[in-house]
C-alpha cells in the first residue's frame, strides 16, 4: 500500500517536472540553428551540382581529350593540361621553399624561442602575415621576384615566370604552415621531451627522435591543407603575370621555369570572363578537375588527422 | 679532503662538437622564424615606395572625382572604397547568421556523432577556392537569386559578389566562433542547466556572452578577410569604376577588383603613367585596413584565451 502511495507521488512528481509543455521557442531556435547548416549543406550541393551538370557534358563529349589538350581560343580544342602542369611546378616550390621554412620556424618558436619581446613580436608578426589578402602577397611577388629580381626569374619574359608564381606562393602559405606546424609541436606532451633529456639527449635530438615524430601526422595534415590553399590561389598568379596565351617553345623542365606560365586557377579565371557560351561548359569542366584536385587533397588530411589524432 | 681535490676532475660540458652541432641547428631555426619578420618588411618596403609616389604624383582632385577611371586619370577613392564596403556589408549580413548559427548549433546542440558529419561540410566550404565561388556567383548567385528577387538588375552586381563573399567568409566565421564558444568551460553550462535553464537560454544567456570577445574577433577576421577577397568581385561586380552611387544592385568596382583589373591590363594604357603606382596605392591601402583589423581582433582573441 505505501509503496503504491509512493509510487503515485512519485509520477506526480516526475509529470509536474517534465512536463507536456512543449518548449516551442526553444524548438524553433534549434530548428533556425540547424537551418544554418542545412543551407550551407544546400549552397555546397547547389555549387557542385551546377558545375558538374555544366561540365559533365565535356568530359563525356571528349573524354580525356579535355585533361590532355593545350590552350586553344578555339572551344572544341581547349584543354587544361598546361594548367595541371603549372599548377602542380608551383607546388614543387611550395614543397621545397615553405614547408622546410614553415616547419622550422614553428620548431624555434615551439620548441627553442624562450618567452622574450623578440619572440612574442615574431609570433604577432606570423599572425597578421596569415591575415593579409593573397592579392597583397601578389604585389609582393611584381614588386620583387617579377621587378627586383626579373633577371634571374625569367629574363626573357621580364620576369613574369613561374619561379617567380611559385616564390610567391611558397611565400603566401608559409605563415599558414607555420601556425598548423606550431599547433601540432604544441600538442606533443612535455614528458615525451623530459623523457629524451632524462637520457641525455641533447635538444636537436629530442626534437628530431622524439617531438617530430609525434608531431608528424598533424605537420602532415596542415601543409597538405596549406598546398590545398596554394593550388586554388588566383589573385596573386594575375598580379605576378599569368596568362592563357603564348606559353614559349616546350624546351625542358628547367627551361620552362623562366618561361611564361598559366595554372588551372587561372584558366578557369579567362575562361569565365570570355563571352563565347561554349566556354561556359569548359569552365565549368577545369573547376571540376580543379575540386576533385583539392577534395583529394582535403579528404587526405582528414584520413590523416582522423587516423592519428591521438590523445594524451 | 686532499683526496677529492686530486681525484680527476669530472668534465660534465659535455663534447664541444656536439656544442657546436646545437648552436648552429639553433640558428638555423631562428632563421626560419625571423625570414617571416623579413616578409613583414619587404610587404611594407615593397607597397610603400610606389603607394608613395603616386601620393606625391597624382593630382588631389582625381582622388576625389567623377569614378576610378585609371586610364583617364581619374582615381576617385569613394568608388572603389565605397564598393569594398558595400560588399563587406553584403557579406556580413550573409555570413554573421549563417557562420554564427552553425557555430551554436555545432558547440552547443550537436552530438559527437551529428558534429563527425556537420563539420567536414562546413570544412569542405572552407576549401572551396574563391575562383570557384567567383564562378557560382555569376552562374547561380545572380540569375538564380539576384535577379529573380529584383528583376531590373543586371549580371554583374556588388550585391551578387556580396552574397558569394558571404558564403566563401562564413566557415572562417564558423570555426572561430565555434572554437571560442568550445573554450567556454563546461561548468558554466553545468551552473546554467543546474538553475533550471534550457539548452536555448544557457546558450545564449551563459556561452555566447561568456565567448563574446572570441565572437567578435570571428567576425573581425571575416569582415577582413571579405575585404582582401579578390576573385569574386573580380567576376561577378562588373569592374565598372563608374559614380552611380553605392547603388548594390549596380555593377561596382571594389579595391581588391580594382587592383585585378590593373594588373589584366584592362585598365592598363602604355604611357599612363600612373596606373603601374596606383596598384600599389591601392595596395597599400588594403594591407593598412586589413592589418588594423587583424590586430583589433588579436585584441579580442587574448582576451577570451587569457579568461578560461
Amino acid at each position: 500500500m505505501a509503496t503504491a502511495a509512493h509510487d503515485t507521488a512519485t509520477v506526480a512528481v516526475e509529470r509536474a517536472l517534465r512536463g507536456r509543455r512543449a518548449d516551442w521557442r526553444g524548438i524553433a531556435f534549434q530548428a533556425a540553428l540547424l537551418a544554418t547548416l542545412v543551407t550551407a549543406l544546400v549552397i555546397l550541393s547547389i555549387l557542385i551540382g551546377d558545375v558538374v551538370r555544366e561540365g559533365m557534358p565535356v568530359f563525356r563529349e571528349r573524354g580525356s581529350d579535355f585533361l590532355t589538350g593545350n590552350l586553344s581560343s578555339f572551344a572544341f580544342r581547349a584543354g587544361v593540361w598546361q594548367g595541371i602542369v603549372g599548377s602542380l611546378s608551383m607546388m614543387i616550390f611550395v614543397v621545397l621553399l615553405a614547408f622546410p621554412l614553415g616547419i622550422g620556424a614553428a620548431v624555434y618558436i615551439e620548441e627553442y624561442a624562450r618567452d622574450t619581446r623578440l619572440t612574442r613580436l615574431i609570433n604577432a608578426n606570423i599572425r597578421n602575415l596569415a591575415g593579409v589578402p593573397s592579392i597583397v602577397y601578389g604585389l609582393l611577388g611584381l614588386a620583387i621576384f617579377v621587378k627586383a629580381l626579373g633577371s634571374v626569374t625569367g629574363p626573357g619574359v621580364s620576369g613574369r615566370s613561374l619561379i617567380s608564381a611559385g616564390l610567391t606562393l611558397a611565400v603566401m602559405v608559409l605563415p599558414i604552415v607555420i601556425i598548423t606546424s606550431a599547433e601540432a609541436l604544441r600538442a606533443v606532451p612535455g614528458s615525451i621531451r623530459e623523457a629524451g633529456y632524462g637520457v641525455g639527449a641533447t635538444r636537436w635530438e629530442v626534437i628530431r627522435s622524439h617531438v617530430l615524430p609525434y608531431a608528424a601526422p598533424g605537420i602532415l595534415t596542415g601543409t597538405v591543407l596549406s598546398l590545398a590553399r596554394a593550388m586554388g590561389e588566383t589573385a596573386p598568379l594575375i598580379l605576378v603575370g599569368a596568362t592563357t596565351g603564348f606559353l614559349g617553345t616546350n624546351a625542358g623542365f628547367f627551361q620552362s621555369l623562366q618561361e611564361r606560365f598559366t595554372a588551372l586557377p587561372i584558366i578557369i579565371f579567362r575562361w569565365a570572363s570570355l563571352p563565347d557560351e561554349r566556354f561556359r561548359a569548359l569552365t565549368a569542366a577545369a573547376i571540376m578537375v580543379l575540386l576533385s584536385v583539392l577534395l583529394l587533397m582535403n579528404s587526405v588530411a582528414i584520413v590523416l588527422r582522423n587516423r592519428y589524432d591521438r590523445r594524451w | 679532503m686532499e683526496r677529492r681535490l686530486s681525484s680527476p676532475a669530472i668534465d660534465l660540458s659535455g663534447s664541444p662538437a656536439r656544442h657546436r652541432r646545437e648552436r648552429v641547428i639553433r640558428g638555423l631555426f631562428f632563421g626560419a622564424a625571423a625570414f617571416s619578420v623579413v616578409i613583414s618588411a619587404a610587404i611594407v618596403l615593397s607597397l610603400a615606395g610606389r603607394a608613395i609616389s603616386f601620393a606625391i604624383d597624382v593630382d588631389p582632385a582625381a582622388l576625389w572625382s567623377d569614378g576610378w577611371f585609371p586610364r583617364r586619370g581619374l582615381y576617385d577613392l569613394r568608388t572603389i572604397v565605397g564598393g569594398t564596403l558595400a560588399v563587406t556589408l553584403i557579406s556580413m549580413l550573409v555570413a554573421t547568421p549563417l557562420g554564427l548559427g552553425a557555430a551554436i548549433y555545432l558547440s552547443e546542440y550537436a552530438g559527437p556523432r551529428a558534429r563527425r558529419w556537420l563539420k567536414p561540410v562546413i570544412e569542405i566550404l572552407a576549401g572551396i577556392p574563391s575562383v570557384v565561388m567567383g564562378f557560382f556567383a555569376l552562374a547561380v548567385v545572380a540569375p538564380g537569386l539576384v535577379q529573380r528577387v529584383w528583376s531590373a538588375a543586371p549580371l554583374f552586381t556588388l550585391m551578387a559578389a556580396g552574397i558569394a563573399v558571404g558564403i566563401l567568409v562564413t566557415p572562417l566565421v564558423a570555426s572561430i566562433a565555434e572554437d571560442a564558444m568550445h573554450a567556454v568551460p563546461g561548468s558554466l553550462r553545468e551552473a546554467s542547466v543546474g538553475l533550471g535553464a534550457r539548452r536555448m537560454t544557457t546558450s545564449l544567456r551563459v556561452v555566447f556572452p561568456a565567448a563574446l570577445s572570441g565572437i567578435v574577433a570571428a567576425l573581425i577576421v571575416g569582415i577582413s578577410r571579405a575585404i582582401g577577397e579578390t576573385m569574386v568581385v573580380a567576376m561577378a561586380a562588373g569592374g565598372t569604376g563608374g559614380a552611380q552611387g553605392f547603388g548594390l544592385l549596380h555593377p561596382g568596382q571594389t579595391m581588391t577588383g580594382a587592383m585585378a583589373s590593373l594588373a589584366t591590363g584592362s585598365d592598363q594604357v602604355k604611357g599612363a603613367a600612373l596606373t603601374f603606382e596606383a596598384l600599389f596605392f591601392v595596395g597599400m591601402l588594403l594591407f593598412l585596413i586589413t592589418f588594423a583589423l587583424n590586430v583589433l581582433s588579436e585584441r579580442f582573441v587574448r582576451r577570451f584565451r587569457n579568461r578560461y
